[in-house]
């Protein structure tokens, strides 16, 4: 039976486009050392550090981690890194859980950066090799084909992109460490910037960021300072599948679906809409909140887009999604993820500050990357799990 | 903690250039020979990880093709380190402590051949102040052998020495890239490629692929007649800045040997990932292994290094020696970074009677 474990700290630092202010040790140093003041504890108090990111190239140093020891107090300790695509920031979350509900350390720190600046993400992207399919056009390129196909199955009207995109920046504007800040966000103003990659606009992309995030995982016996809240890790789920094959459903991919049922199922969560407050969801472009409220068991197949155009994912919602602006307002890859689970922490700690919703007990974080293809999630509330 | 051991390994075998096979067509046999060893198919596997690195492909996501090998679907719980495949090893036993699931895969894949590997290896370097003077790894490897030789720990005979019991112990692994009885004298002979290390001091760039089977108490009992026991399992990072490291020793190994138990009884044989001739000294000392300790009886590192994939093959030999029943309790190392910065030890036995 794995031990207990809680988020007694988290950490992240202002994102930005470009953080020249900071070396990449300078980026993961200040979202760590705001994670160890918020959970009270010092670097000696830390066991193992856990870090992730997204692909190497996206900052030019291979396995970073190496150089990174110094700057995250890690010298004589163990040091794991995690590298699961666009889910990584989740994944590394989780490894590092489970080194404590393992029962083989107290207090874990877990880090995961990206510095997108220091290199060219959609070169890192195109890079040709023999073989293999190239994803010439980034992203989104990659991903427009899905929410046509979402769009033309679900007969969700045209604007819903339109709506999780000006919803998630009006959350951003309550969230100071949020990269984008468009204080003039209107219906209009995204309807009306480039199309990129038909049906996604340009203000329906995430932003391109440096940052970081951190967190302080610890037992039960560990928890350190009285005035750390602990978010208690009530499950951690993990799911893969293939990138591509005839048949693979891409727009509610089974990997999702399965990996939240995994999640419920060790919660005790059977009716996910009533029994979940808030979601921290991974969306990059605005399409996949109305996608993953489906593949995550929030609303029925093919009524994703009601729940958006209700109203139903808003701050006032039954179900808010992204209170922080989420990833559309911040993407510093490797780090979206756990800013993810991080927000999520923090929503059930009563510490997200003006984008605090009222009264939550549990919430969710969610991370996706590569194809649609690799899912990590995980369920905190501020109430002890039973054993 | 919950019982875990080795059930089963496979290789390829490690050559210098595969052209013929991608990342995936190397991984398949392996996967396929590791799962038929101990009877297993893909859907009795609760837990996949792996190692791999992007830098050696030269793509990003390089690791998402090689679930293919695996064959993820349906849909898989699944992992995966930016290490050598003996960190994957380490995030599957822990995970396997959980207790809901009693099965493991852990593979990891690495072609060395496509990239020019001394330069590439500079980009594990602070990319501030270090990368830039792009020191590469067989010159960083030999300002630490210097070290050694100017504080009169060994001669350049005793780098011989471990050359000619590699290339040896090589001659009965069918896997070794490099194999053969060299003359310490003929060693001696040979020009430096960086001085104090000469070619055969450096390991060879190897293109290569492993994978073993994890399984937990009655679970592996029941996959084998012999299941090579993780007794202990750990690892530690040093600074990364190399002034600010004692080379001559490994205090990294030292710590983590320490928490795995390695010094709590006999070691029968070792399988130290030392990359170059001098590290294997090095890691004897931070092991305190004596003569009665068989050290790389595969040949190590020195007769076949695939990248991300040479340390979990000396937890994959170590395991296969205690499985065949003639070791009772073998240490298995891997390392990772400039100057054996990360080390990981696994202290593996087998119990009963062999």
């Amino acid at each position: 039976m794995p031990e207990r474990c809680a988020v007694v700290g988290v950490g992240q630092t202002k994102h930005a486009s470009k953080r020249i202010d900071v070396s990449i040790a300078g980026l993961v140093r200040e979202a760590a050392l705001a994670a160890l003041a918020d959970a009270g504890l010092g670097w000696a108090e830390i066991d193992a550090v856990v870090i992730g990111k997204a692909p190497d190239m996206f900052e030019g140093v291979m396995m970073p981690e190496l150089y990174l020891a110094d700057a995250l107090g890690a010298a004589g300790k163990p040091m794991l890194r995690v590298h699961t695509a666009g889910s990584v920031g989740g994944s590394t979350a989780i490894v590092a859980a489970h080194l404590v509900m393992a029962g083989v350390h107290r207090r874990v720190l877990t880090v995961a950066f990206e510095k997108q600046s220091d290199s060219d993400a959609m070169w890192a992207l195109t890079v040709r090799t023999p073989f293999q399919l190239p994803v010439v056009a980034g992203a989104g390129g990659y991903f427009a084909p899905i929410v046509r196909s979402y769009i033309e199955r679900s007969g969700a009207p045209a604007d819903v992109g339109i709506q999780v995109a000006v919803k998630d920046r009006l959350n951003a504007l309550r969230n100071p460490y949020a990269h984008l800040h468009l204080g003039d966000i209107s219906a209009e103003k995204v309807a009306e910037s480039p199309m990129l990659w038909d049906p996604i606009r340009y203000l329906e992309c995430c932003p391109s960021s440096d940052g970081a995030c951190a967190m302080v995982l610890a037992a039960e016996d560990a928890l350190g300072s009285p005035d750390a809240p602990p978010a208690w890790i009530h499950a951690t789920a993990m799911r893969s599948e293939p990138t591509m094959f005839a048949g693979r459903d891409e727009v509610n991919p089974l990997a999702g679906r399965e990996c939240a049922a995994d999640l419920y199922r060790q919660a005790g969560v059977t009716d996910p809409r009533r029994q979940i407050d808030v979601a921290e969801v991974y969306v990059p472009f605005s399409w996949f909140e109305p996608m993953w409220m489906e593949n995550l068991g929030f609303a029925p197949w093919n009524e994703g887009w009601r729940m958006t155009a209700s109203g139903a994912t808003s701050m006032n919602g039954d179900l808010p999604v992204n209170p922080s602006g989420g990833v559309l307002s911040s993407n510093p890859i490797g780090a979206s993820g756990m800013l993810r689970f991080a927000e999520a922490a923090m929503q059930v700690r009563g510490q997200a500050g003006e984008h605090q919703v009222d009264g939550v007990r549990t919430a969710l974080g969610h991370a996706y990357g590569g194809g649609s293809q690799f899912f990590s999630m995980w369920l905190v509330s501020g109430q002890k799990p039973e054993r | 903690m919950r019982e875990v051991a080795v059930v089963a390994f496979a290789q390829a075998p490690s050559v210098r250039r595969e052209d013929r096979r991608n990342e995936v067509e190397m991984l398949m046999p392996v996967v396929r020979e590791a799962l038929d060893a101990c009877g297993l198919t893909k859907s009795d596997i609760g837990f996949f990880v792996s190692g791999s690195s992007d830098y050696l492909a030269g793509a990003s996501f390089a690791f998402v093709h090689a679930l293919d090998a695996v064959g993820a679907w349906p849909p898989i719980q699944e992992s995966h380190v930016e290490m050598d495949g003996a960190w994957a090893l380490y995030e599957a036993w822990v995970r396997l402590q959980h207790g809901d699931v009693d099965t493991a895969l852990v593979y990891a894949f690495g072609k060395s051949s496509p990239g020019p590997l001394r330069e590439l290896l500079a980009l594990q370097l602070d990319p501030y102040v270090l990368a830039p003077l792009w020191p590469d790894a067989v010159s960083l490897a030999a300002l630490q052998a210097r070290t050694l030789l100017d504080a009169g720990r060994l001669t350049e005979a005793d780098l011989a020495e471990v050359v000619r019991r590699s290339r040896r112990a090589a001659l009965a692994n069918p896997n070794a890239q490099l194999r053969g009885e060299p003359e310490i004298e003929a060693l001696l002979g040979e020009p430096y490629l960086v001085s104090p290390l000469r070619r055969h001091d450096c390991p060879p760039i190897s293109d290569g692929a492993a994978a073993v089977v994890l399984a937990a108490g009655e679970r592996a009992r029941s996959l084998t007649r012999r299941p090579a026991w993780i007794a202990g399992i750990d690892h530690r990072i040093e600074a990364h800045a190399i002034g600010a490291r004692e080379l001559a020793a490994s205090p990294s190994t030292r710590m983590a040997a320490g928490r795995a138990g390695v010094f709590s009884g006999p070691v029968d044989v070792a399988e130290l990932h030392a990359p170059f001739s001098h590290q294997e000294l090095i890691l004897r000392e931070a092991l305190r292994l004596d003569d009665g300790t068989q050290v790389n009886p595969s040949g190590g590192a020195l007769a076949a290094n695939p990248m991300m994939v040479a340390g979990l093959i000396r937890i994959g030999e170590a395991a296969r020696r205690v499985t065949d029943g003639g070791v009772r309790r073998a240490v298995a190392h891997a390392t990772s970074g400039p100057c054996l910065q990360q080390n990981l030890v696994c202290v593996l036995e087998g119990r009963g009677s062999a």
